[in-house]
Protein backbone atom coordinates (compact mmCIF):
# COMPACT_ATOMS: atom_id res chain seq x y z
CA UNK A 1 0.00 0.00 0.00
CA UNK A 2 2.84 2.48 0.98
CA UNK A 3 4.35 1.95 -2.38
CA UNK A 4 1.57 2.28 -4.01
CA UNK A 5 0.68 5.58 -2.51
CA UNK A 6 4.28 6.35 -3.07
CA UNK A 7 4.21 5.88 -6.74
CA UNK A 8 1.12 8.20 -6.83
CA UNK A 9 2.65 11.12 -5.42
CA UNK A 10 5.27 10.71 -7.51
CA UNK A 11 3.01 10.21 -10.46
CA UNK A 12 1.12 13.27 -9.75
CA UNK A 13 4.30 15.38 -9.97
CA UNK A 14 5.70 13.31 -13.56
CA UNK A 15 2.22 14.58 -14.36
CA UNK A 16 2.13 18.17 -13.53
CA UNK A 17 4.55 18.14 -16.60
CA UNK A 18 2.80 16.65 -19.10
CA UNK A 19 -0.77 18.03 -18.15
CA UNK A 20 0.54 21.89 -18.18
CA UNK A 21 2.62 21.16 -21.93
CA UNK A 22 -0.79 18.91 -23.47
CA UNK A 23 -2.59 22.46 -22.26
CA UNK A 24 -0.64 25.05 -24.93
CA UNK A 25 -1.20 22.14 -27.82
CA UNK A 26 -4.53 21.63 -27.26
CA UNK A 27 -5.49 25.58 -27.15
CA UNK A 28 -3.64 25.88 -30.43
CA UNK A 29 -5.22 22.83 -32.12
CA UNK A 30 -8.79 23.84 -31.24
CA UNK A 31 -8.60 27.12 -32.81
CA UNK A 32 -5.89 26.49 -35.39
CA UNK A 33 -7.05 23.11 -36.46
CA UNK A 34 -2.89 23.41 -36.05
CA UNK A 35 -0.16 20.79 -34.14
CA UNK A 36 2.06 23.71 -32.82
CA UNK A 37 5.19 20.85 -32.75
CA UNK A 38 7.38 23.03 -31.23
CA UNK A 39 5.86 23.56 -28.16
CA UNK A 40 7.71 20.92 -27.04
CA UNK A 41 11.03 23.23 -27.49
CA UNK A 42 9.14 25.94 -26.04
CA UNK A 43 9.29 24.30 -22.75
CA UNK A 44 12.23 23.61 -22.88
CA UNK A 45 13.01 27.46 -24.21
CA UNK A 46 10.97 27.92 -20.82
CA UNK A 47 13.59 26.15 -18.61
CA UNK A 48 16.07 27.78 -19.92
CA UNK A 49 14.85 30.96 -19.66
CA UNK A 50 14.44 29.91 -15.63
CA UNK A 51 17.56 29.21 -15.45
CA UNK A 52 18.67 32.94 -16.66
CA UNK A 53 15.87 34.46 -14.61
CA UNK A 54 16.62 33.20 -11.54
CA UNK A 55 20.61 33.56 -11.87
CA UNK A 56 19.97 37.05 -12.36
CA UNK A 57 17.44 37.52 -9.67
CA UNK A 58 20.09 35.73 -7.59
CA UNK A 59 22.85 38.05 -8.75
CA UNK A 60 20.89 40.90 -8.17
CA UNK A 61 19.66 39.94 -4.56
CA UNK A 62 22.82 38.58 -3.04
CA UNK A 63 24.69 41.88 -4.29
CA UNK A 64 22.05 43.63 -2.15
CA UNK A 65 20.47 45.54 -5.30
CA UNK A 66 16.96 44.35 -4.25
CA UNK A 67 17.64 41.69 -1.43
CA UNK A 68 14.84 39.73 -1.40
CA UNK A 69 13.77 35.93 0.38
CA UNK A 70 14.57 32.51 -1.86
CA UNK A 71 11.16 31.76 -2.08
CA UNK A 72 10.07 34.86 -3.61
CA UNK A 73 13.46 34.38 -6.07
CA UNK A 74 11.39 31.40 -7.15
CA UNK A 75 7.82 32.77 -7.28
CA UNK A 76 9.49 36.03 -9.55
CA UNK A 77 11.20 33.48 -12.19
CA UNK A 78 7.93 31.68 -12.98
CA UNK A 79 6.26 34.43 -13.32
CA UNK A 80 9.08 36.19 -15.10
CA UNK A 81 10.15 33.54 -17.05
CA UNK A 82 6.30 32.71 -18.32
CA UNK A 83 6.19 36.14 -19.43
CA UNK A 84 9.10 36.27 -21.64
CA UNK A 85 8.54 32.85 -23.09
CA UNK A 86 4.85 34.12 -24.27
CA UNK A 87 6.96 36.00 -26.83
CA UNK A 88 9.05 33.40 -27.90
CA UNK A 89 5.43 31.41 -28.64
CA UNK A 90 3.61 34.90 -30.21
CA UNK A 91 7.17 35.32 -32.49
CA UNK A 92 6.83 31.50 -33.50
CA UNK A 93 3.11 32.13 -34.35
CA UNK A 94 3.90 35.27 -36.29
CA UNK A 95 6.66 34.17 -37.96
CA UNK A 96 6.14 30.53 -38.42
CA UNK A 97 2.74 30.09 -39.00
CA UNK A 98 0.43 33.21 -39.53
CA UNK A 99 2.35 33.26 -43.23
CA UNK A 100 0.47 29.69 -43.43
CA UNK A 101 -2.67 30.46 -41.96
CA UNK A 102 -4.28 29.50 -45.59
CA UNK A 103 -1.27 26.72 -46.83
CA UNK A 104 -2.69 22.75 -45.96
CA UNK A 105 -2.02 21.86 -42.42
CA UNK A 106 1.00 19.59 -43.50
CA UNK A 107 3.20 22.45 -44.61
CA UNK A 108 2.47 24.11 -41.01
CA UNK A 109 3.40 20.76 -39.51
CA UNK A 110 6.57 20.76 -40.87
CA UNK A 111 7.16 24.71 -39.84
CA UNK A 112 6.65 23.36 -36.34
CA UNK A 113 9.20 20.65 -36.32
CA UNK A 114 11.67 22.76 -37.84
CA UNK A 115 11.39 25.88 -35.49
CA UNK A 116 11.98 23.13 -33.13
CA UNK A 117 15.46 22.00 -34.63
CA UNK A 118 16.26 25.65 -34.91
CA UNK A 119 15.28 26.07 -31.28
CA UNK A 120 17.36 23.27 -30.36
CA UNK A 121 20.37 23.93 -31.99
CA UNK A 122 19.99 27.86 -31.58
CA UNK A 123 20.59 26.94 -27.84
CA UNK A 124 23.61 24.93 -28.57
CA UNK A 125 24.96 27.60 -30.35
CA UNK A 126 24.50 29.91 -27.75
CA UNK A 127 25.24 28.19 -24.99
CA UNK A 128 27.48 25.12 -26.02
CA UNK A 129 26.78 21.59 -25.04
CA UNK A 130 27.38 22.03 -21.94
CA UNK A 131 24.35 20.78 -19.30
CA UNK A 132 22.97 23.79 -17.01
CA UNK A 133 21.76 23.23 -13.69
CA UNK A 134 19.00 24.77 -12.41
CA UNK A 135 19.62 26.87 -9.07
CA UNK A 136 18.41 25.58 -5.71
CA UNK A 137 16.70 28.11 -4.29
CA UNK A 138 14.73 26.25 -1.54
CA UNK A 139 15.59 23.43 0.33
CA UNK A 140 14.22 20.13 0.00
CA UNK A 141 12.19 19.24 2.88
CA UNK A 142 10.64 15.68 3.56
CA UNK A 143 7.73 15.10 5.05
CA UNK A 144 6.84 11.22 6.42
CA UNK A 145 3.84 10.27 5.98
CA UNK A 146 3.59 6.86 7.23
CA UNK A 147 6.22 5.17 5.15
CA UNK A 148 5.30 7.89 2.16
CA UNK A 149 7.79 10.19 1.04
CA UNK A 150 6.25 13.58 0.33
CA UNK A 151 8.50 16.66 -0.74
CA UNK A 152 8.08 20.33 -0.12
CA UNK A 153 8.93 20.66 -4.01
CA UNK A 154 6.64 18.36 -5.17
CA UNK A 155 3.28 19.39 -3.43
CA UNK A 156 4.55 22.68 -4.47
CA UNK A 157 4.81 21.50 -8.16
CA UNK A 158 1.83 19.96 -7.92
CA UNK A 159 -0.20 22.97 -6.45
CA UNK A 160 1.63 25.34 -8.86
CA UNK A 161 0.59 23.21 -12.12
CA UNK A 162 -3.29 22.54 -10.90
CA UNK A 163 -3.46 26.49 -9.79
CA UNK A 164 -2.45 27.52 -13.70
CA UNK A 165 -4.94 25.10 -14.90
CA UNK A 166 -7.35 26.68 -12.97
CA UNK A 167 -6.54 30.14 -13.63
CA UNK A 168 -6.91 28.87 -17.31
CA UNK A 169 -10.20 27.77 -17.39
CA UNK A 170 -11.15 30.96 -15.40
CA UNK A 171 -9.71 32.75 -18.14
CA UNK A 172 -10.99 31.09 -21.01
CA UNK A 173 -14.34 31.36 -19.03
CA UNK A 174 -14.97 34.61 -18.16
CA UNK A 175 -12.69 37.15 -20.42
CA UNK A 176 -14.20 38.19 -23.76
CA UNK A 177 -10.68 36.35 -25.10
CA UNK A 178 -11.87 33.47 -23.51
CA UNK A 179 -14.36 33.77 -25.25
CA UNK A 180 -12.98 34.42 -28.30
CA UNK A 181 -11.36 31.14 -28.25
CA UNK A 182 -14.40 29.20 -27.46
CA UNK A 183 -16.16 30.71 -30.39
CA UNK A 184 -12.90 30.06 -32.55
CA UNK A 185 -12.74 26.54 -32.30
CA UNK A 186 -16.59 26.19 -33.21
CA UNK A 187 -16.38 28.57 -36.18
CA UNK A 188 -13.58 30.58 -37.07
CA UNK A 189 -15.11 32.89 -39.93
CA UNK A 190 -17.61 34.93 -38.33
CA UNK A 191 -15.63 35.32 -35.22
CA UNK A 192 -14.00 38.45 -36.93
CA UNK A 193 -17.78 40.13 -37.82
CA UNK A 194 -18.20 40.44 -34.56
CA UNK A 195 -15.54 42.87 -34.56
CA UNK A 196 -12.93 40.60 -32.84
CA UNK A 197 -9.10 40.64 -33.86
CA UNK A 198 -8.59 37.32 -34.39
CA UNK A 199 -4.55 37.58 -34.87
CA UNK A 200 -4.71 39.22 -31.57
CA UNK A 201 -6.38 36.16 -29.89
CA UNK A 202 -4.32 34.02 -31.62
CA UNK A 203 -1.04 35.31 -30.70
CA UNK A 204 -2.55 35.31 -27.35
CA UNK A 205 -3.24 31.55 -27.37
CA UNK A 206 0.11 30.89 -28.31
CA UNK A 207 1.61 33.33 -25.71
CA UNK A 208 -0.68 31.46 -23.32
CA UNK A 209 0.50 27.75 -24.20
CA UNK A 210 3.91 29.25 -24.03
CA UNK A 211 3.88 30.55 -21.18
CA UNK A 212 2.34 27.22 -19.50
CA UNK A 213 5.14 25.18 -20.89
CA UNK A 214 7.77 27.69 -19.01
CA UNK A 215 5.96 27.09 -16.28
CA UNK A 216 6.42 23.27 -16.47
CA UNK A 217 9.97 23.92 -17.60
CA UNK A 218 11.04 25.81 -14.60
CA UNK A 219 9.01 23.00 -12.43
CA UNK A 220 10.58 20.24 -14.07
CA UNK A 221 14.25 22.32 -13.56
CA UNK A 222 12.67 22.51 -9.81
CA UNK A 223 12.13 18.19 -9.67
CA UNK A 224 15.52 17.54 -11.91
CA UNK A 225 17.68 20.57 -11.60
CA UNK A 226 20.23 19.25 -15.26
CA UNK A 227 18.24 20.83 -18.40
CA UNK A 228 19.87 20.11 -21.83
CA UNK A 229 18.66 20.86 -25.52
CA UNK A 230 17.28 18.37 -26.43
CA UNK A 231 14.64 17.94 -23.20
CA UNK A 232 11.82 18.95 -25.03
CA UNK A 233 11.76 16.86 -27.34
CA UNK A 234 10.38 13.36 -26.28
CA UNK A 235 8.57 15.59 -23.43
CA UNK A 236 6.90 17.15 -25.91
CA UNK A 237 5.70 14.37 -27.92
CA UNK A 238 4.09 12.94 -25.14
CA UNK A 239 2.14 15.95 -23.92
CA UNK A 240 0.77 15.95 -27.25
CA UNK A 241 -0.22 12.75 -26.55
CA UNK A 242 -1.72 14.13 -23.34
CA UNK A 243 -3.89 16.52 -25.86
CA UNK A 244 -5.06 14.10 -28.32
CA UNK A 245 -5.88 11.71 -25.36
CA UNK A 246 -7.78 14.75 -23.42
CA UNK A 247 -10.07 15.96 -26.82
CA UNK A 248 -9.14 18.60 -28.71
CA UNK A 249 -9.61 22.01 -26.88
CA UNK A 250 -10.66 20.25 -23.71
CA UNK A 251 -8.75 21.82 -21.08
CA UNK A 252 -10.40 19.60 -18.57
CA UNK A 253 -9.50 16.74 -21.13
CA UNK A 254 -5.68 18.18 -21.30
CA UNK A 255 -5.30 18.11 -17.54
CA UNK A 256 -6.48 14.59 -16.93
CA UNK A 257 -4.77 12.67 -19.75
CA UNK A 258 -1.31 14.46 -18.79
CA UNK A 259 -1.93 13.24 -15.06
CA UNK A 260 -3.03 9.66 -16.91
CA UNK A 261 0.09 9.76 -18.58
CA UNK A 262 1.91 9.85 -15.50
CA UNK A 263 0.27 7.54 -14.11
CA UNK A 264 0.66 4.87 -16.48
CA UNK A 265 4.02 5.44 -17.08
CA UNK A 266 4.83 5.44 -13.19
CA UNK A 267 3.07 2.38 -12.44
CA UNK A 268 4.32 0.58 -15.23
CA UNK A 269 7.73 1.07 -14.39
CA UNK A 270 6.35 -0.20 -11.04
CA UNK A 271 5.19 -3.49 -12.47
CA UNK A 272 7.74 -4.11 -15.27
CA UNK A 273 11.43 -3.37 -16.04
CA UNK A 274 11.64 0.53 -16.19
CA UNK A 275 12.82 -0.42 -20.34
CA UNK A 276 9.96 -1.49 -21.43
CA UNK A 277 7.92 1.23 -19.36
CA UNK A 278 7.37 3.66 -22.62
CA UNK A 279 6.09 0.66 -25.06
CA UNK A 280 3.98 -0.64 -22.82
CA UNK A 281 2.35 2.51 -21.17
CA UNK A 282 2.34 3.92 -24.83
CA UNK A 283 0.27 0.55 -25.82
CA UNK A 284 -2.16 0.86 -23.43
CA UNK A 285 -2.77 4.71 -24.56
CA UNK A 286 -3.14 3.22 -28.29
CA UNK A 287 -5.37 1.02 -27.13
CA UNK A 288 -7.61 3.94 -25.11
CA UNK A 289 -7.22 5.65 -28.35
CA UNK A 290 -8.40 2.71 -30.22
CA UNK A 291 -11.51 2.90 -28.61
CA UNK A 292 -11.97 6.53 -27.95
CA UNK A 293 -10.48 7.89 -31.27
CA UNK A 294 -11.17 11.68 -30.41
CA UNK A 295 -9.62 11.43 -26.71
CA UNK A 296 -11.77 12.43 -23.36
CA UNK A 297 -13.87 15.08 -24.42
CA UNK A 298 -13.91 15.32 -27.98
CA UNK A 299 -16.06 14.89 -30.47
CA UNK A 300 -16.92 13.51 -33.88
CA UNK A 301 -16.98 17.33 -35.41
CA UNK A 302 -13.81 18.95 -37.28
CA UNK A 303 -14.47 22.92 -37.13
CA UNK A 304 -15.31 24.44 -41.00
CA UNK A 305 -12.36 26.41 -40.70
CA UNK A 306 -12.68 27.87 -43.97
CA UNK A 307 -15.95 29.19 -46.37
CA UNK B 1 -25.35 60.60 -50.48
CA UNK B 2 -24.61 56.66 -50.56
CA UNK B 3 -23.52 55.08 -47.51
CA UNK B 4 -22.08 52.12 -49.35
CA UNK B 5 -20.77 52.90 -52.28
CA UNK B 6 -19.03 50.15 -55.00
CA UNK B 7 -17.19 50.98 -57.48
CA UNK B 8 -16.51 48.35 -60.25
CA UNK B 9 -15.19 45.13 -57.64
CA UNK B 10 -13.97 42.48 -59.40
CA UNK B 11 -12.08 38.91 -57.90
CA UNK B 12 -10.77 36.20 -58.67
CA UNK B 13 -9.52 32.81 -57.61
CA UNK B 14 -7.00 31.72 -59.42
CA UNK B 15 -7.97 31.87 -62.68
CA UNK B 16 -11.41 32.54 -62.40
CA UNK B 17 -12.96 35.56 -62.31
CA UNK B 18 -15.67 35.12 -59.89
CA UNK B 19 -17.19 38.94 -59.63
CA UNK B 20 -16.87 41.06 -62.42
CA UNK B 21 -16.80 44.70 -62.24
CA UNK B 22 -19.89 45.08 -59.47
CA UNK B 23 -21.54 48.13 -58.93
CA UNK B 24 -23.49 49.34 -56.07
CA UNK B 25 -25.09 52.44 -54.62
CA UNK B 26 -26.67 51.74 -51.41
CA UNK B 27 -28.75 54.44 -49.94
CA UNK B 28 -29.08 55.08 -46.02
CA UNK B 29 -32.26 53.57 -45.44
CA UNK B 30 -32.58 51.56 -48.61
CA UNK B 31 -33.88 47.71 -48.94
CA UNK B 32 -31.56 46.35 -51.46
CA UNK B 33 -32.45 42.81 -53.03
CA UNK B 34 -29.74 41.16 -54.68
CA UNK B 35 -31.11 38.29 -56.79
CA UNK B 36 -29.08 35.93 -58.98
CA UNK B 37 -28.81 32.21 -60.04
CA UNK B 38 -27.11 29.59 -57.96
CA UNK B 39 -23.03 30.22 -58.38
CA UNK B 40 -23.91 33.94 -59.64
CA UNK B 41 -21.21 35.19 -56.93
CA UNK B 42 -23.89 36.68 -54.73
CA UNK B 43 -22.50 35.38 -51.47
CA UNK B 44 -18.82 35.83 -52.70
CA UNK B 45 -19.99 39.61 -53.07
CA UNK B 46 -20.80 39.68 -49.68
CA UNK B 47 -17.68 38.37 -48.12
CA UNK B 48 -16.10 41.02 -50.40
CA UNK B 49 -18.21 43.81 -48.71
CA UNK B 50 -17.30 42.44 -45.14
CA UNK B 51 -13.05 41.68 -46.02
CA UNK B 52 -13.24 38.00 -45.59
CA UNK B 53 -11.77 38.25 -48.93
CA UNK B 54 -10.25 41.24 -50.33
CA UNK B 55 -11.10 42.78 -53.85
CA UNK B 56 -8.67 42.52 -56.79
CA UNK B 57 -9.86 45.41 -58.06
CA UNK B 58 -12.32 47.71 -57.43
CA UNK B 59 -12.92 49.96 -54.65
CA UNK B 60 -15.54 49.60 -51.54
CA UNK B 61 -16.65 53.39 -49.76
CA UNK B 62 -18.31 53.05 -46.48
CA UNK B 63 -20.05 56.66 -45.83
CA UNK B 64 -16.84 58.35 -48.28
CA UNK B 65 -14.25 55.62 -46.74
CA UNK B 66 -12.06 53.32 -48.41
CA UNK B 67 -12.78 50.26 -46.60
CA UNK B 68 -11.64 47.54 -49.03
CA UNK B 69 -8.00 45.84 -47.97
CA UNK B 70 -8.94 46.60 -44.43
CA UNK B 71 -9.25 43.34 -42.12
CA UNK B 72 -12.65 42.15 -41.50
CA UNK B 73 -13.14 42.97 -37.86
CA UNK B 74 -12.19 46.77 -38.70
CA UNK B 75 -15.12 46.47 -41.37
CA UNK B 76 -17.51 45.19 -38.99
CA UNK B 77 -16.59 47.64 -35.98
CA UNK B 78 -16.87 50.62 -38.59
CA UNK B 79 -20.61 49.36 -38.84
CA UNK B 80 -21.11 46.50 -41.70
CA UNK B 81 -22.50 43.47 -39.89
CA UNK B 82 -24.29 40.01 -41.95
CA UNK B 83 -25.73 36.90 -41.39
CA UNK B 84 -24.71 33.25 -43.50
CA UNK B 85 -26.42 31.54 -45.70
CA UNK B 86 -25.47 28.26 -44.12
CA UNK B 87 -25.78 29.35 -40.51
CA UNK B 88 -22.25 29.76 -38.49
CA UNK B 89 -23.05 29.40 -35.16
CA UNK B 90 -21.09 28.80 -32.31
CA UNK B 91 -22.79 25.23 -31.65
CA UNK B 92 -21.88 24.75 -28.03
CA UNK B 93 -22.32 28.33 -26.88
CA UNK B 94 -25.60 29.96 -25.49
CA UNK B 95 -27.68 32.23 -27.21
CA UNK B 96 -26.68 34.79 -24.94
CA UNK B 97 -22.87 34.13 -25.68
CA UNK B 98 -23.12 34.53 -29.16
CA UNK B 99 -25.30 38.53 -28.53
CA UNK B 100 -22.61 38.74 -26.38
CA UNK B 101 -19.98 37.93 -28.65
CA UNK B 102 -20.83 40.58 -30.85
CA UNK B 103 -20.05 43.28 -28.01
CA UNK B 104 -16.34 42.15 -27.84
CA UNK B 105 -15.11 45.46 -28.65
CA UNK B 106 -17.21 47.19 -26.30
CA UNK B 107 -16.30 45.16 -23.22
CA UNK B 108 -13.09 46.96 -21.27
CA UNK B 109 -12.51 44.88 -17.95
CA UNK B 110 -9.75 42.63 -18.76
CA UNK B 111 -8.14 40.41 -16.19
CA UNK B 112 -8.77 41.67 -12.73
CA UNK B 113 -12.46 41.84 -13.89
CA UNK B 114 -12.72 38.20 -15.14
CA UNK B 115 -11.38 37.05 -12.32
CA UNK B 116 -12.59 39.09 -9.13
CA UNK B 117 -16.02 40.47 -10.59
CA UNK B 118 -14.90 44.11 -10.07
CA UNK B 119 -17.78 47.00 -10.38
CA UNK B 120 -16.73 47.57 -13.59
CA UNK B 121 -17.62 44.05 -14.72
CA UNK B 122 -20.98 44.07 -13.47
CA UNK B 123 -21.94 47.14 -14.50
CA UNK B 124 -21.12 45.76 -18.01
CA UNK B 125 -22.39 42.54 -17.84
CA UNK B 126 -25.32 44.25 -16.90
CA UNK B 127 -25.79 46.87 -19.34
CA UNK B 128 -24.14 44.02 -22.42
CA UNK B 129 -27.30 41.21 -20.37
CA UNK B 130 -30.04 43.88 -20.87
CA UNK B 131 -29.22 45.27 -24.58
CA UNK B 132 -28.91 41.71 -25.40
CA UNK B 133 -32.22 40.60 -24.09
CA UNK B 134 -33.65 43.50 -26.09
CA UNK B 135 -32.31 42.27 -29.07
CA UNK B 136 -33.78 38.49 -28.22
CA UNK B 137 -36.80 39.65 -26.90
CA UNK B 138 -37.40 41.57 -30.40
CA UNK B 139 -36.65 38.31 -32.48
CA UNK B 140 -38.94 35.84 -30.15
CA UNK B 141 -36.07 33.83 -28.91
CA UNK B 142 -35.51 35.91 -24.88
CA UNK B 143 -36.70 32.26 -23.62
CA UNK B 144 -34.35 30.31 -25.33
CA UNK B 145 -30.99 32.77 -24.08
CA UNK B 146 -29.49 30.15 -21.93
CA UNK B 147 -29.26 27.06 -24.26
CA UNK B 148 -26.85 26.00 -26.69
CA UNK B 149 -27.34 27.01 -29.97
CA UNK B 150 -26.82 23.13 -31.19
CA UNK B 151 -30.20 21.88 -29.46
CA UNK B 152 -32.10 24.56 -31.11
CA UNK B 153 -34.62 24.18 -34.05
CA UNK B 154 -32.98 25.84 -37.25
CA UNK B 155 -35.85 28.78 -37.35
CA UNK B 156 -34.27 29.56 -34.20
CA UNK B 157 -30.91 29.24 -35.20
CA UNK B 158 -32.07 31.74 -37.65
CA UNK B 159 -33.26 34.56 -35.28
CA UNK B 160 -29.91 33.85 -33.54
CA UNK B 161 -27.59 34.72 -35.98
CA UNK B 162 -29.95 37.99 -36.82
CA UNK B 163 -29.86 39.17 -33.26
CA UNK B 164 -25.90 38.26 -33.16
CA UNK B 165 -25.70 40.35 -36.39
CA UNK B 166 -27.41 42.97 -34.86
CA UNK B 167 -25.77 43.44 -32.01
CA UNK B 168 -22.48 44.68 -33.13
CA UNK B 169 -24.80 47.66 -33.95
CA UNK B 170 -24.53 47.65 -37.57
CA UNK B 171 -25.64 50.51 -39.78
CA UNK B 172 -25.69 48.10 -43.01
CA UNK B 173 -27.04 45.04 -43.00
CA UNK B 174 -26.27 42.23 -45.02
CA UNK B 175 -28.80 38.96 -44.84
CA UNK B 176 -27.76 35.89 -46.94
CA UNK B 177 -30.66 34.30 -47.87
CA UNK B 178 -32.18 34.51 -44.35
CA UNK B 179 -35.27 32.37 -45.33
CA UNK B 180 -33.55 29.32 -46.51
CA UNK B 181 -34.87 26.55 -45.45
CA UNK B 182 -37.96 27.80 -43.84
CA UNK B 183 -41.95 26.99 -44.17
CA UNK B 184 -44.30 29.66 -45.34
CA UNK B 185 -45.14 30.44 -41.59
CA UNK B 186 -41.76 31.13 -40.52
CA UNK B 187 -41.14 33.35 -43.76
CA UNK B 188 -43.99 35.57 -42.75
CA UNK B 189 -42.40 35.70 -39.53
CA UNK B 190 -38.79 36.71 -40.79
CA UNK B 191 -40.46 39.06 -43.20
CA UNK B 192 -42.15 40.41 -40.27
CA UNK B 193 -38.73 40.96 -38.26
CA UNK B 194 -36.60 42.47 -41.55
CA UNK B 195 -39.44 44.80 -41.63
CA UNK B 196 -39.03 46.02 -38.02
CA UNK B 197 -34.87 45.89 -37.28
CA UNK B 198 -34.96 48.11 -40.96
CA UNK B 199 -37.97 50.21 -38.97
CA UNK B 200 -36.19 50.43 -35.42
CA UNK B 201 -32.56 50.51 -36.46
CA UNK B 202 -32.82 52.54 -39.67
CA UNK B 203 -30.53 49.79 -41.07
CA UNK B 204 -29.99 49.83 -44.37
CA UNK B 205 -30.04 45.95 -45.71
CA UNK B 206 -28.66 44.16 -48.58
CA UNK B 207 -30.41 41.11 -49.43
CA UNK B 208 -29.76 37.83 -51.15
CA UNK B 209 -32.93 35.87 -51.12
CA UNK B 210 -34.16 32.59 -53.86
CA UNK B 211 -37.73 33.65 -53.04
CA UNK B 212 -38.77 36.26 -55.65
CA UNK B 213 -42.06 36.73 -53.63
CA UNK B 214 -39.83 37.79 -50.60
CA UNK B 215 -37.25 40.02 -52.67
CA UNK B 216 -40.42 41.84 -54.30
CA UNK B 217 -41.98 42.50 -51.24
CA UNK B 218 -39.25 43.87 -48.87
CA UNK B 219 -36.96 45.98 -51.56
CA UNK B 220 -36.40 49.50 -52.87
CA UNK B 221 -34.54 48.14 -55.44
CA UNK B 222 -33.38 44.99 -56.66
CA UNK B 223 -29.68 44.21 -58.51
CA UNK B 224 -29.93 40.86 -60.43
CA UNK B 225 -26.20 39.04 -61.25
CA UNK B 226 -25.73 36.34 -63.39
CA UNK B 227 -21.56 34.96 -63.49
CA UNK B 228 -20.55 37.31 -61.70
CA UNK B 229 -21.77 40.20 -63.75
CA UNK B 230 -24.46 42.72 -63.01
CA UNK B 231 -27.06 42.04 -65.75
CA UNK B 232 -29.82 44.52 -64.45
CA UNK B 233 -30.68 46.85 -61.50
CA UNK B 234 -34.24 48.23 -61.15
CA UNK B 235 -37.27 48.68 -59.20
CA UNK B 236 -39.28 45.25 -58.37
CA UNK B 237 -41.51 45.89 -60.95
CA UNK B 238 -38.46 46.38 -63.61
CA UNK B 239 -36.53 43.39 -62.94
CA UNK B 240 -40.24 41.52 -62.93
CA UNK B 241 -40.37 42.72 -66.94
CA UNK B 242 -36.66 42.47 -67.41
CA UNK B 243 -36.06 39.48 -70.46
CA UNK B 244 -32.42 39.26 -69.37
CA UNK B 245 -33.21 38.11 -65.60
CA UNK B 246 -36.08 36.02 -67.41
CA UNK B 247 -33.56 34.86 -68.90
CA UNK B 248 -30.44 34.09 -66.54
CA UNK B 249 -33.63 32.18 -64.24
CA UNK B 250 -36.02 30.74 -66.20
CA UNK B 251 -33.53 29.79 -69.36
CA UNK B 252 -34.65 30.00 -72.55
CA UNK B 253 -38.41 29.92 -73.48
CA UNK B 254 -37.35 26.01 -74.71
CA UNK B 255 -35.54 25.60 -71.51
CA UNK B 256 -37.10 24.22 -68.33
Amino acid sequence: MAIFLQNLVNSLQWGSFYALIALGYSMVYSILMLFNFAHGDIFMVGGYIGVGVSFGLLALSSSGILAIPNWLILVLTILFSMFLTSFVGMIVERVGYRPLRNAPRASAAITGLMIGIILETGNLILLGARRVSFPSLIETATYDLGGVFVTNKKIMIVAVSLLLTLALHQFIRRTKWGMAMRAMAFDFVAVPLMGVPVNKVIALTFGIGSALAAAAGILFGIAYPVLDPYMGVLFGWKAFVAAILGGRGSILGATLAGFLLGFTEIFVAMIFPSTLRDLIAYSIILLILTFRPHGFFGEPYSARLRL
Amino acid sequence: MPILEVRNMSHDFGGLRAVQNYSLDLEPGQIRGLIGPNGAGKTTIFNLLTGIYVPTEGEVMLNGTRINGLPAHRIASMGISRTFQNLLLWRHMTVLEHVKMARYSKIRYGLAGAFFGTPKRKREEAEIAERSYGLLEMMGIRHLADQVVLNLPYGAQRRVEMARALATEPRILLLDEPTAGMNPEELVQIMEIVRKVHKDFGLAILLIEHRLKVVMELCHKIQTVNFGELIAEGTPEEIQNDPKVIDAYLGKENVG
